[in-house]
């Protein structure tokens, strides 16, 4: 189901927008409108969909409209066209009292720099969305303890932003969204002031509370690393365009334009890509009934030192060596199933960083095996170190 | 070349005077009966008692070294005889403080909110603090006759200036993140000014308060030339008589006073967390 439909949206920043609005439905650039008007196009003419309960992710360098987009979703900027669809109601036909009303119920929103107030503890932090909801005292506290200790600070109700870290702030900042049940949470490049440590045991953190809870993340980074760890899917921005929308795994492997293979140059590729992202199909296989001599004939054929075994179904069996072909040849023998020796498979989710090590180890190439036992592909050194 | 402009200004002053004079009273009596009757109130109150209770506020709001300059203080004004013109002094700053803020902080969170205010109001700050603060006493006199209303009017004039500067530049510093916090959880415009941006300006707001309150004491010195009694009006006969020691001894009065003000005003802390580190 959509949660959010964004359709044809656009912004632009600077007095009298309609101006810069022209020019653009009539093709012209958004620098050519920077220089005849002085306006900046914040986003420009965006279409996409945002799914219940995904975690989606805004990727996009600073100046992208990344921001934009993201406060356009719960109309903390006003785009001057389009439509933003959420649940069903275009939020730019609300009146501000509706507006107010959907912000309450749908939206929790984390900012980049937490966006604490100094003066006030822990609890009265976190119980700042609920103050304006109708709940009475009780429920107020309830629910902020319990989002507290969703995100591991019990005992901490007391203190004041300034005695906390900022991992610790930001665990105030999430437990103050989540405390008011949004079915959306905006996040606002919301790990991005902390250390890389502290980075990933948030990252950690949310991939935890989002297994648990059902809810749409809307979540912006400027971090690739980041979008594909945590998205379902990725949108990457470029002046206020988005250039791909895909899954981490369409993102990394079929970059459509040179933005985004720059992007992905500079990927730590080996945690993201899986063993189904590089295997190869094997060109030539050994089936149970074949003989030795067939064996001999279709590992020299191809230079083998090694041949993969299957049954009249594709299912794996194991692998026999060249050598052993040899041997036994040379002994007389005619029977393959003596020789057939086992090897570790792999699971075609296993990222490269799992394998990677065994992998350099190992004589052999491993198999690659889904569930039924079908054998899906194979994996060799040369095809890990060219994807690394 | 003659340009009249003083001309023109007497006859808005004549034109306000035969217009709206009961409108004039009626001020005139709000504000006569709130001092006299905080002034009755405390010449009632014996002095040692009211200087101890002065000296524990004091001690309350800050710390126990200005809390004995207080008592100290107010000791040697008892001592020189000069009480009742220091609570004359008091109640004027007092009041004329209360009115300043109570018209400032509200017209500095307008200033804020809306452009259009700002753009008219802020020029007329410029005039309000920059014109020769006598000059208010000639229409004060005019529309309010002599006495402690004139003085108290002129000095709300004089004083309210910096209550509206701060309060706007407090509420403009709050970090927009913070006002996009607001507008995320649908607070109303009035929630967003009361949970976040008047606590995050409170620092700012002191600042104003207490430089009013400053500005108000100053005044009250130069009001005594139109009839405000208390320790203005002692310096003056100082003057008038080239009496160096009454003049002195008034004076001193009137720096202790400040002294306390601004330091119990500075240092307050409303809103602010209470712990220290």
């Amino acid at each position: 189901m959509n949660k959010i439909e964004v359709q044809d949206l656009t912004h632009i920043f600077g007095p009298h927008p309609k101006r810069g609005l022209k020019m653009i439905k009539a093709g012209q650039s958004k620098d050519d409108v920077l220089k005849k008007t002085g306006l900046t196009v914040g986003i420009n003419n965006v279409n996409f969909t945002i799914r219940s309960n995904e975690i989606f992710v805004i990727m996009g360098l600073s100046g992208s409209g990344k921001s934009t987009l993201l406060r356009c979703l719960n109309r903390l900027i006003d785009p001057i066209e389009g439509r933003v669809i959420v649940n069903g109601t275009d939020i730019k036909s609300l009146d501000k009292k509706a507006l107010r009303e959907i912000r309450k119920k749908e939206f929790g929103m984390v900012f980049q720099n937490f966006g604490l107030l100094p003066y006030k503890t822990v609890l009265e932090n976190t119980t700042l969305g609920l103050d304006v909801q109708t709940l009475s005292d009780e429920e107020k506290l309830e629910r902020a303890e319990k989002s507290l200790e969703k995100v591991g600070l019990s005992g901490w109700e007391d203190k004041y932003p300034d005695e906390l870290s900022g991992g610790m702030k930001q665990r105030v900042g999430l437990a103050r969204a989540l405390s008011v049940d949004p079915s959306i949470l905006l996040m606002d490049e919301p790990f991005s002031a902390l250390d890389p440590l502290i980075k990933q045991e948030m990252q950690e953190l949310l991939l935890d509370l989002y297994d648990e809870m059902n809810k749409t993340v809307v979540f912006i980074t400027h971090d690739l690393d980041e979008a594909l760890k945590l998205g379902d899917r990725i949108a990457i921005m470029k002046d206020g365009e988005i250039v791909q929308l895909g899954t981490p795994e369409d993102i990394l492997t079929n970059s459509k334009t040179p933005y985004v293979e720059d992007f992905v140059k500079n990927v730590n590729r080996s945690v993201v890509l899986t063993a189904s992202n590089i295997m190869i199909k094997p060109s030539v296989l050994l089936y149970e009934n074949d003989g030795l001599n067939v064996a001999r004939y279709k590992m020299s054929q191809n230079n083998f030192t090694s041949i993969f075994v299957v049954d009249d179904k594709r299912r794996y069996k194991g692998l026999v060596l060249f050598e052993d072909v040899y041997q036994a040849i040379k002994n007389g023998e005619n029977d393959i199933s003596s020789l057939v020796r086992q090897t570790k498979i792999v699971c075609p989710d296993d990222t490269i960083n799992d394998i990677a090590s065994d992998l350099a180890q190992s004589d052999v190439p491993f198999p690659v095996i889904d569930g039924g036992n079908y054998l899906l592909g194979i994996l060799v050194k040369g095809t890990i170190l060219e994807n690394i | 070349m003659d340009i009249k402009i003083g001309y023109y200004v007497e006859l808005f002053i004549q034109f306000l005077l035969d217009h709206f004079k009961p409108f004039f009273s009626s001020i005139s009596n709000v504000i006569e009966g709130f001092m006299t009757g905080t002034e009755s109130a405390l010449l009632l109150l014996p002095p040692l008692i009211f200087i101890i209770s002065m000296a524990l506020l004091a001690w309350f709001f800050t710390n126990r070294k200005i809390a004995l300059f207080t008592l100290f203080g107010l000791l040697l004004v008892f001592g020189m005889g000069l009480w009742i013109s220091f609570i004359k002094t008091f109640v004027l700053v007092l009041v004329a403080g209360f009115f300043s803020l109570c018209l400032g902080i509200p017209i500095g969170i307008l200033c804020s909110k809306s452009k259009n205010t700002d753009r008219i109001l802020t020029p007329t700050l410029d005039f309000m603090q920059t014109m020769p603060p006598f000059v208010y006493l000639i229409p004060a006199v005019m529309f309010f006759g002599i006495g402690q209303v004139p003085a108290v009017i002129s000095t709300v004039i004089f004083a309210m200036p910096p209550a509206i500067r701060l309060t706007k530049l407090g509420l403009n510093q709050v970090p927009g993140e913070l006002i996009e916090v607001g507008h995320s959880f649908g607070f109303t415009p009035f929630e967003l000014l009361l949970k976040i941006q008047l606590p995050m300006a409170t620092p700012s707001i002191m600042a104003g308060v207490n430089q009013s309150i400053m500005l108000s004491l100053s005044m009250v010195v130069i009001a005594s030339m139109i009839g405000a009694s208390g320790l203005g009006s002692n310096v003056l006969n100082g003057i008038q008589k080239m009496e160096i020691g009454v003049g002195f001894e008034a004076g001193l009065s009137v720096v202790i006073l400040a002294i306390i003000l601004d330091r119990i005003t500075g240092n307050m802390r409303f809103g602010q967390k209470k712990h220290s580190k």
